[in-house]
């Protein structure tokens, strides 16, 4: 009568289990160890040639081992199995602690987008070489002077023949000298309207004459994104997603699977997962008044909220799939994840800093750092969740307005 | 870390779920919870007959006794919609009572008494005392020896729903260890009972004076099972607290939710305001959570370990959330939010309560401390 509440539905479970044992085999087998240079904790700060090249073998070789777009169909590159085997991959991939899938933004949104919304000849052309790493994605949508307000984009796409010519610029381009193609939001009518209606979508080409991009350094002191500008950049007309004046509506779409509040992601991770787990580990290391950290009462009771609520996250998960447990509000789960595993992340690695006492004040590159500055890194680069994809504040007004229903400001 | 809890839903747990959620809808208005913040009896007589009729009170009742057979994992919706409607009674009560004599109880007592439970008789427990002290086993009443009945003394409180019960379970020292003995309250002198007043107006509790009450020897539940039944009691007191501070959260964030689209003030509704509406979408992030802990408890509960976790968990993040919801409720009604007549209130006064019983989200994150790190 009792089940764990996952559907298993036509899943052949022995089938899975025997893939599950030889995903494990296979990342016991070839998770690289230490490179002998710092690797980036996420997708977000792949800042050296030499961190590039090497996510991209691993993200290479996990593809053709089958591990990665497991689900994805055949026909562009994918293992055609079920979700449940990609997630048995990834949770070996985890289980391991493999470095992670640098190709974030073509397996997570991009990929996705173009399986749900993508013409035939798109998906043909794209997915596998998202998957397999050969072309990198970007992301062109915040702009200098429209980051929240998203649909103020500015970008001017002007067609002219058989192409549009592009002029302005974009910032906060994750792996922007990296990638070989950008998801665009561009203005394409001036005269719509509103503002939304004038926006089109572009699968468009990072490598034609006129696109620049500048790195930008991160708190942090680390790169991985830039500002990319576009100088009367031709792209073929080709290059449009859709029809002029969907844009928006597509880029809705795109931030649905960028917050997680839709499936069909390649699987992998793209950041260091960061568990409660190794915070108490931490806190058994390091001392308070010459007696371990754990032991003082207040870092206790601290721990012991993270655990619970990171307990609350995976759960929520879990709970998402039960559909008489989401039936009042079922948006509710899926648009509060980002907010609430984001804003957990900015505490615990916060919390994590201040375990570590004096070498608190150490940072990346000093010998005596804990775990090489881990943690006051995670926490600075934490703050890319919190504001990247939609600030929390953004996020806590669409649950407002999406979920709850109140009136917008 | 080990023995973290996970979700789990049963068809049975659907199935009283979607029933109580219409039921609890239909009779209890809050306007008829209201009403009965004056009664004495505090609760709808006609109403708790129909949960009767329901077979509620057995989901938790193996079938050798007349039960369903099933766990309270299945009470937990149940009472979670009972929450959400502040719907009174002594269903509680009964269902934890029930708990006591499964846990703690001979088997003739359980023979006779269950059934008699399951078809609506009233049974409550009797564990706390003046010392406020949530520990259940540091008691100072006492049962002695004479002849062939016991002789109880002392003083009991916080005995929900006793001015309607039969049957009392009390906890006493027996011989220096804890024991629990069942108390016949039409035995009872005048007198014994004294209504208390509490912060919840839903809900009646009463002191009790044990002195001179004298029970037959059969009323001693087995007295080698009474540090486990109170260890199990206070956990299904827990899960069933959290279940309906779940419910209650769910309730009070909705009515915040109504007014903040209705309410205008300097031409706008107050809910465009995102000083009002950042800190309720707080409030329902956490309700989310604690909703998610409350499912997993159910569904772990009887498992070693882990269900003794994951009740805790449940409990402390139902109190945060109750609290801060029912709290932001009052700020965000405004002058309104300060009256009596605002249902914030009721819900505040409901967290305050549960709070109050078998222990508060800091004393479960100690107790965690000491099972998970």
């Amino acid at each position: 009568m009792k089940h764990d509440g996952v559907l298993m539905g036509k899943v052949d479970q022995q089938e899975l289990a025997e893939f599950a044992k030889q995903a494990d085999a296979w990342f016991a087998e070839n998770t690289p160890g230490d490179p002998g240079f710092m690797l980036p904790l996420s997708f977000l700060e792949v800042g050296t040639d030499q961190q590039f090249e090497f996510l991209r073998d691993w993200q290479r070789k996990v593809y053709e081992a089958g591990y990665l777009g497991a689900a994805w169909p055949t026909d562009y590159g994918g293992g055609g199995l079920d979700q449940a085997f990609q997630d048995a991959a990834t949770e070996a991939m985890r289980r391991h602690k493999g470095p992670i899938m640098l190709n974030a933004i073509g397996l997570n949104w991009a990929g996705p987008l173009l399986l749900d919304m993508g013409a035939e000849a798109e998906k043909s052309k794209h997915l596998k070489n998202i998957l397999s790493a050969e072309d990198i994605w970007c992301q062109g949508f915040s702009e200098p002077d429209n980051g929240s307000d998203l649909g103020n984009a500015q970008l001017t796409a002007v067609r002219d023949g058989g192409d549009y010519v592009l002029n302005g610029s974009k910032i906060w381009t994750t792996l922007g000298n990296y990638a070989k193609y950008m998801i665009l939001l561009a203005r394409t009518n001036k005269d719509a309207p509103n503002k939304y209606a004038g926006l089109s979508f572009f699968l468009a080409p990072m490598t034609v004459a006129g696109v620049e991009t500048h790195p930008i350094r991160k708190i942090s002191g680390e790169y991985g994104f830039t500002q990319t500008f576009f100088t009367d950049a031709r792209i073929p007309a080709g290059c449009l997603m859709g029809e002029e004046g969907q844009g928006w509506l597509i880029a809705l779409r795109t931030l649905e699977y960028e917050r997680g509040a839709r499936g069909g992601q390649a699987g992998g991770y793209i950041m260091t997962p960061i568990d409660v787990a190794s915070v108490v580990d931490l806190a058994k290391e390091m001392k308070r008044d010459g007696a371990p950290a754990i032991e003082d009462p207040l870092v206790r009771d601290k721990l012991v909220e993270f655990i619970i609520e990171g307990q609350a996250l995976d759960l929520c998960d879990q709970r998402g799939r039960i559909a008489p447990l989401v039936q009042d509000r079922p948006m509710a789960l899926p648009l509060s994840a980002k907010l609430m595993w984001s804003e957990f992340a900015q505490r615990l690695t916060a919390f994590a800093m201040s375990l570590t006492g004096a070498k608190g004040g150490y940072y990346v590159g000093e010998p005596n750092a804990v775990e090489r500055g881990l943690w006051t890194r995670s926490y600075l680069n934490s703050f890319a969740a919190t504001i990247g994809g939609g600030t929390s504040e953004i996020q806590r007004n669409i649950i407002a307005e999406h979920v709850l229903g109140l009136p917008k400001g | 870390m080990d023995h973290l809890g996970r979700m789990g839903f049963s068809e049975a747990q659907a199935d009283l779920l979607e029933v109580a959620t219409s039921f609890c809808r239909e009779k209890s208005p809050v306007e008829k919870a209201r009403k009965l913040l004056d009664d004495e009896k505090g609760y709808d007589p006609a109403v708790w007959n129909e949960i009767v009729a329901l077979g509620w009170l057995g989901i938790a009742i193996p079938e050798e006794y007349d039960g369903a057979g099933l766990g309270l994992a299945e009470v937990a919706p149940v009472i979670e919609q009972m929450g959400r409607r502040l719907l009174a009674g002594p269903f509680c009560s009964s269902t934890l009572a029930a708990q006591a004599l499964l846990a703690g109880g001979t088997e003739e007592q359980r023979k006779t008494f269950l059934p008699q439970i399951i078809a609506g008789e009233i049974a409550t427990l009797a564990l706390s005392e003046e010392s406020g002290d949530w520990s259940l086993v540091h008691l100072k009443a006492r049962a002695e020896r004479a002849g062939d009945k016991f002789s109880l003394s002392g003083v009991k409180n916080f005995v929900w729903d006793a001015s309607a019960a039969r049957w009392i379970i009390a906890s006493v020292l027996y011989e220096g260890e804890p024991a629990l003995v069942m108390i016949e309250c039409g035995a009872l002198p005048d007198g014994a009972l004294r209504r208390e007043v509490i912060i919840d107006e839903t809900r009646r509790s009463y002191e009790l004076k044990l002195d001179g009450v004298d029970v037959p020897a059969s009323a001693l539940l087995d007295p080698a099972k009474a540090r486990a039944a109170l260890a199990h009691i206070h956990l299904a007191a827990n899960l069933l607290a959290a279940a309906e501070m779940v419910g209650g959260t769910q309730a009070v964030i909705d009515y915040t939710i109504d007014y903040l689209q209705t309410r205008k003030q300097f031409g706008k509704l107050i809910g465009a305001y995102q000083g009002l509406k950042h800190p309720t979408v707080n409030a329902f992030t956490q309700y989310e959570q604690a909703r998610s802990h409350l499912y997993a408890a159910a569904h772990c509960f009887n498992e070693q370990g882990t269900g003794e976790i994951a009740t805790r968990m449940a409990k402390a993040e139902a109190d945060k959330a109750l609290s801060y919801a029912a709290d932001r409720a009052i700020q965000f009604h405004g002058g309104f939010g300060f009256t009596y007549e605002c249902d914030a209130q009721l819900y505040r006064r409901r967290a305050i309560w549960h709070a109050s019983q078998y222990g508060d989200a800091a004393y479960h994150r100690r107790k965690l401390a000491e099972l998970i790190l």
